[in-house]
């Protein structure tokens, strides 16, 4: 078989490290496991249609008719913020290229000076003075990089991302810097969403009882029944972290920080990022600029690289179609659980470094800060010094 | 040698936008021999104003026999100045913000974001001090966007086989 050299257009997402899935040719970035993320896209379907079906025609007759307007423009918004936070780069940073890596391990070593040998050289740390506060930068030993404050590491989609928040296994993907206020108001749409189903759900079968009695109301409109269900749990779970939320950006915090309680306590380092100001907090976190993705991900690749005729076809055609490497069972847990689910810490130590987490991102996951020991060790670091760094600050809290 | 990096000056930025195979085919294998690369300075950023896009001023001794510390602190200052320019909290982002919320962010299909009419200034300035003040001194400034907003890189390259102009 003789190979013919031909170059082909190779985009630069599909030389992107990290574990995220690519569709549209590099134009919608998620998570490897979506399972979870079709759920809630069922539920949110699903149960518009049912009050589309059963609500609407008599609501719009005996009440008004702007009570489905509202309701589809409500739904339609809901799923336009739901696809933009899922299918969005939520911050993530590029790794560093082999010679900014060669760089600051050089720059690490003049700073540690000579360790005598057996001795383990002292953790990666950089002490960074923002607002009269000192910030510690922590080192990646994934992405070869200092992480910029507020960024952090995220361990199922192995990659650093800035500003993060947590990985939501719900919209199938991490919330970050440039999709959190997305995030934000998809679940605040979402409340208002199931509110107004869930209250016009209760009228109509109130209406209906009136006329005909409850039960026979009841079995006139069935659906009306599965959608109280759905509503009445997610009402719980969803406005209750709307209004975790709204706490967090009130105080201009990551759901990460107030996790690890970085700023939380009387000796710890107050949080430098808040404006002091409500409103101002408010306002930087949902109306600031909006940030630009680094990752570039439909540029082309700078080297063509030369691929035989043969093997050609096959990786770039099943980029196009929405297609996804990683299947896996969606969550068992009903909606009930979805305040515990979304608040997966994404503590990254070298322990994390070749991740072997497989399993779909399950709701109450216990953190991976407590993974046993490293199977893998990186070349040019000592993952126990910042597992014991991480370990000591676990016992400081 | 001069023409050999302008060369891979152009050869990146046509690379950013997409045009590699045309510009491959447009230069003779002679040109497109990369000039040798000595060494690689890396500006890290500065974040004693907090998680806004600034640059450390601090000269880097690698560049003291090639570069003036005035122009390079002029290009840093105003690289700087632009990412202030493109992350300032005031009524234009704040209207920006409001509008593209109302319309569920699909005005973004048709409008440009005031970061993204930002980060075209700064390419073209990146490309025009290339030309001013790099190139001639077998430099190279490389865009930070490239970086992912991390480092400005500054490759140094051998050869200094040609006068200074300046």
């Amino acid at each position: 078989m003789s190979a013919v050299m031909i170059s082909r257009k190779v985009r630069k997402w599909e030389k992107l490290p990290g574990k995220n899935t690519f569709c549209c040719d590099g134009r919608v970035m998620m998570a490897r496991q979506k399972g979870v993320f079709y759920l809630t896209l069922f539920l949110i379907i699903g149960t518009c249609a049912l009050f589309f079906g059963f609500e609407c025609p008599y609501l719009a007759v005996h009440l008004s008719a702007a009570i489905p307007v509202f309701a589809a423009v409500l739904f339609l918004f809901v799923m336009a913020m739901l696809l933009r936070t899922s299918f969005s780069d939520p911050g993530v940073l590029p790794r560093a290229l082999p010679e900014e890596a060669t760089f600051i391990e050089m720059e690490i070593e003049a700073a540690n000076g000579n360790v005598p040998s057996g001795q383990r050289p002292p953790p990666r740390i950089r002490n960074v003075e923002i607002n009269n506060q000192i910030v510690k930068l922590k080192y990646c030993y994934t992405c070869k990089i200092f992480r910029p404050p507020r960024a952090s590491h995220c361990s199922i989609c192995d990659n650093c991302v800035d500003r993060f928040d947590h990985h939501c296994p719900w919209v199938g993907n991490c919330v970050g810097k440039r999709n959190y206020r997305y995030f934000y108001l998809f679940t605040l749409s979402l409340s208002l969403l199931t509110i107004y189903i869930f209250t016009f759900d209760i009228v109509h079968v109130v209406m209906r009882s009136v006329d005909d009695g409850f039960l026979s109301a009841l079995k006139e409109t069935p659906g009306t029944v599965l959608e109280v269900l759905v509503c009445f749990f997610t009402l719980w779970s969803v406005v209750g972290l709307t209004g975790f939320h709204t706490y967090l950006i009130s105080l201009n915090q990551t759901t990460n920080e107030d996790i690890k309680g970085s700023w939380s306590g009387k000796n710890r380092v107050q949080n430098p990022y808040s404006h002091k100001n409500i409103f101002k907090n408010c306002c930087e976190v949902l109306c600031g600029p909006t940030y630009p993705s680094v990752l570039d991900r439909r540029g082309l690749m700078r080297d063509d690289s030369p691929v035989s005729a043969s093997s050609a076809a096959p990786s770039s055609s099943s980029s196009s179609s929405l297609s996804f490497s990683n299947s896996s069972k969606p969550a068992p847990a009903t909606v009930t659980t979805r305040t515990t689910a979304p608040l997966i810490p994404n503590e990254h130590t070298p322990d994390d470094a070749k991740p072997s987490i497989d399993a779909p991102a399950a709701p109450g996951r216990s953190p991976e800060d407590h993974l046993p020991a490293p199977s893998f060790i990186p070349p040019l670091a000592s993952p126990e010094t910042d597992a014991e760094a991480s370990v000591a600050k676990d016992k400081n809290h | 040698m001069l023409a050999r990096i302008a060369v891979v000056a152009q050869y990146r930025c046509a690379a950013a936008k997409g045009e590699t195979s045309s510009m491959a085919e447009t230069h003779s294998l002679q040109e497109l021999q990369q000039p040798v690369v000595s060494t690689k300075v890396f500006i890290q950023r500065d974040y004693s104003s907090g998680t806004l896009c600034k640059f450390q001023n601090k000269f880097p001794t690698e560049l003291e026999s090639r570069l003036d510390r005035q122009h390079f602190e002029e290009t840093i200052q105003t690289l700087n100045n632009l990412y202030a320019e493109a992350e300032k909290l005031g009524g234009k982002s704040y209207l920006e913000g409001c509008l593209a919320c109302l319309t569920a962010y699909t005005i973004f299909l048709c409008m440009e974001t005031q970061y993204e009419k930002v980060l075209k200034k700064v390419a073209k300035y990146i490309k025009d001090q290339n030309e001013k003040v790099y190139i001639p001194r077998s430099l190279l400034l490389t865009d930070p966007i490239e970086r992912g907003l991390r480092v400005v890189e500054i490759t140094v390259f051998e050869d200094r086989s040609f006068v200074p102009t300046s």
